[in-house]
């Protein structure tokens, strides 16, 4: 009788002892090896489409993929990603997929800024506004756009006293469209966000 | 001598198709030259690469020959005026690619004199250096005249230590396409020495010339030239099995060697080079000649044309005037075809002009095109596996592209696909194959472009931060410096002091001639 309680005893004790070293070793491994909040961040920015247009109310892309890393931000803040943007993101972060917050504006077709150089004062304003330093130009001299940089994240339009810049649609390459399906001309495919973007 | 490695014996690709030929009824009659044309329109950009600066204004008189557009790199090809005349504007005119587009034209008007401007021949090209050659081929702006039009300047150029063999491609496979052999017929001299100046510029010892095995007529006036002109026994003539597409350079060079380009390499790690033997002809024009590339032999065939020929055009003749020269067309015109009846592309216009790569002009009637079919589902049949001779999964491909799913497709090796369209003929369901993959290339493309873009635009955003978070702790520590001198007792206080008895000193000077008042008053303020 008590050789088989002590035997009970045996193998609950071996159990306990068992479950404590695993969760010794689980919590130990966990902070040890905790996911790099560093590089979380960085593959939040890889998807956001680096516009830094400041839609998401917060200064540029990786502030926003800070917030969001650090669940301050919901994933669907940036417009210019749009849905399939959002739709990466949740993947990333195995969270469900929701629909753009419209407050922060509607996903639109990439645009580029042009400076009307007649109409330009050289005020400087739209050179400060710039986040990518896409606008060249001195003192009460005429500004122009690179366009090769501009994002077209529109943030230089209300600094300008004189409203002398546009946004132009940006040029596409061309791509070959499939006979009968009209939305596959110009890259308009369903699956595709950039292209979808472009509308 | 040199042992023959390449064509020694003749291997064989995967798949392709065995097509009619229809290339006879366009060598019936010996090249000509249709007539001088009103005007010519020559888009700046006629090969793969960047645009060079244009080097005539409107209104400049040209001579034949003269360059209309620098080039700065290899990648870049210049313009040379086809004839002389007067460069009247540069405007939109239809081009072949993209389809449906217009690009920037230069348009000549002719004035019939053909006063060529100076040409500079290199003198005894036998024994000319390498890099010589090179800059001649490259101010003469070939680019490939196979229809690719790759500048061949830069295929030239690098240290290619282990091309030991050039291979001439004159196997055309396309049905009706017969160009290169009316060219190889009445100009084969001009083949081998155009060879031998491309092996030389390549450093490789021989030159196969391949052509398909129905040229009789081919081999017969190459044989004759090799005879003549090749003393050192450096050319072979290798008639390969005309099988549909062998023409294509990776196919042709599997073929010959027995090998594969590899998927992310290039021809040059397999010891061979592969150009058209059109580009051979202009290079020994180029060389030997000194003139630039400016006309082409381009085929005007098809069952809508009433005299299908070969016609040596001047590069930026409107198509119409080819149609022209050649007879007219006849019947039901259903369209206008740029290159083969596989892999060409439809003309949206009868006004765009002949580029370098501009190989054929097929007229076909309503009951030469397929009726269209509708598109069914694919059936998995496995036929478009059977014929494609890139050895891809074409059915495969399809399906990740419709789907959306590109990543996949590329890594399926899209890129290898080299859109000769067998797929899309085998195809029992009528699914527009080739569309698919160019549409897919395109997007994966713009893809690419914008991951680009958004790099740069990161690197360019953190580097803005970077430098503002800097100015501002400069100022920040520029701040502190001051405040910290100003609290530091006496020293400060006698500073501040002599501050105010220089402006004081200096007010004094400014005002003496009179309103002082005013001046001092708003100093006080």
């Amino acid at each position: 009788m008590s050789a088989t309680l002590g035997a009970i005893l045996t193998a609950v004790g071996v159990l306990l002892a068992l479950l404590l070293a695993i969760g010794l070793v689980l919590l130990f491994s966990a902070r040890r090896w905790k996911p790099d909040e560093g590089s979380v961040v960085e593959q939040i920015n890889a998807i956001l489409p680096q516009t830094q247009c400041g839609q998401c109310d917060y200064p540029g892309c990786r502030p926003y993929a800070e917030a969001i890393a650090n669940g301050e931000a919901d994933i669907n803040q940036c417009p210019p990603g749009g849905e399939e943007g959002v739709r990466a993101l949740a993947d990333l972060l195995g969270r469900e997929p929701k629909p753009l917050d419209a407050s922060h504006g509607e996903t639109k077709p990439p645009m580029v800024a042009v400076i009307d150089e007649d109409r330009c004062i050289g005020c400087k304003l739209c050179i400060q506004a710039c986040p990518v330093d896409a606008i060249v130009g001195a003192p009460k001299m005429m500004h122009t756009v690179i366009a090769e940089e501009c994002t077209g994240c529109e943030l230089c339009l209300p600094p300008c006293p004189v409203d002398c810049i546009d946004l132009v649609p940006r040029r596409q390459p061309f791509i070959w469209p499939i006979a009968g399906k009209p939305d596959t001309a110009r890259g308009a495919d369903d699956s595709d966000r950039r292209a979808r973007a472009h509308g | 001598m040199a042992d023959f490695e390449v064509g020694r014996h003749l291997h064989r690709f995967p798949g392709g198709l065995r097509l009619r030929h229809h290339k006879q009824i366009a060598c019936r009659d010996p090249l000509t030259r249709p007539e001088l044309p009103r005007a010519l329109y020559l888009p700046l950009k006629q090969h793969q690469g960047p645009v060079g600066e244009v080097l005539v204004e409107p209104g400049a008189q040209v001579r034949k020959g003269q360059p209309l557009s620098r080039a700065t790199s290899d990648r870049e090809v210049p313009v040379h005026a086809p004839t002389s005349g007067t460069v009247t504007m540069v405007r939109r005119w239809p081009v072949s690619w993209p389809p449906g587009s217009e690009a920037d034209c230069l348009v000549l008007e002719p004035d019939g004199e053909e006063n060529w401007c100076e040409r500079i021949p290199l003198a005894d090209w036998r024994r000319a250096e390498p890099q010589a050659l090179i800059e001649h081929v490259r101010a003469a702006g070939l680019a490939g005249l196979g229809g690719a039009m790759f500048p061949t300047a830069a295929k030239l150029r690098g240290d290619w230590k282990r091309v030991h063999t050039l291979i001439l491609n004159g196997s055309e496979c396309e049905p009706y396409i017969s160009c290169d052999e009316m060219l190889m017929r009445e100009r084969p001299v001009a083949i081998v020495e155009g060879g031998l100046i491309l092996a030389r510029a390549l450093g490789a010892e021989r030159v196969v010339i391949a052509i398909e095995d129905q040229m009789g007529a081919v081999s017969r006036s190459l044989g004759r030239a090799l005879a003549a002109h090749d003393p050192e026994d450096r050319c072979r003539v290798v008639a390969v099995t005309t099988i549909y597409p062998e023409g294509g350079e990776k196919q042709l060079i599997q073929v010959l060697t027995g090998a594969e380009v590899p998927h992310d390499g290039l021809p040059q790690d397999l010891g061979v080079a592969c150009l058209n033997v059109g580009t051979a002809a202009a290079a020994r024009d180029a060389v030997i000649d000194g003139t630039p590339l400016i006309e082409r032999i381009v085929t005007v065939s098809g069952p809508g044309i009433e005299h299908p020929r070969n016609l040596i055009t001047l590069l930026g003749t409107p198509v119409h005037e080819l149609l022209q020269a050649a007879g007219g067309v006849q019947g039901d015109i259903d369209r206008l075809v740029l290159g083969g009846p596989m892999s060409g592309l439809p003309l949206a216009s009868d006004r765009i002009p002949v580029t370098k790569g501009s190989n054929c002009i097929l007229v076909l009637r309503r009951q030469d095109v397929a009726r269209e079919q509708p598109v069914m589902p694919c059936i998995n049949c496995g036929e478009c596996v059977r014929v494609c001779p890139a050895s891809l999964l074409p059915q495969e491909l399809y399906k990740y592209i419709e789907a959306g799913n590109h990543e996949q497709a590329e890594s399926l090796n899209l890129y290898d696909c080299i859109e000769c369209g067998c797929c899309a003929h085998v195809c029992p369901s009528h699914i527009p194959l080739v569309d698919w993959y160019r549409h897919g290339k395109g997007v994966l493309r713009e893809r690419g472009i914008e991951d680009a873009r958004a790099q740069n635009a990161r690197q360019r955003f953190e580097a803005r931060e970077k430098r503002i978070t800097e100015e501002k702790e400069q100022r920040r520590r520029k701040r502190e410096q001051r405040e910290r001198k100003l609290k530091s007792g006496g020293d400060a206080k006698s500073e501040v002091q002599a501050a105010i008895e220089r402006a004081r000193a200096k007010s004094g000077r400014q005002n003496r001639p009179g309103k002082t008042g005013e001046t001092d008053e708003g100093g006080e303020q």
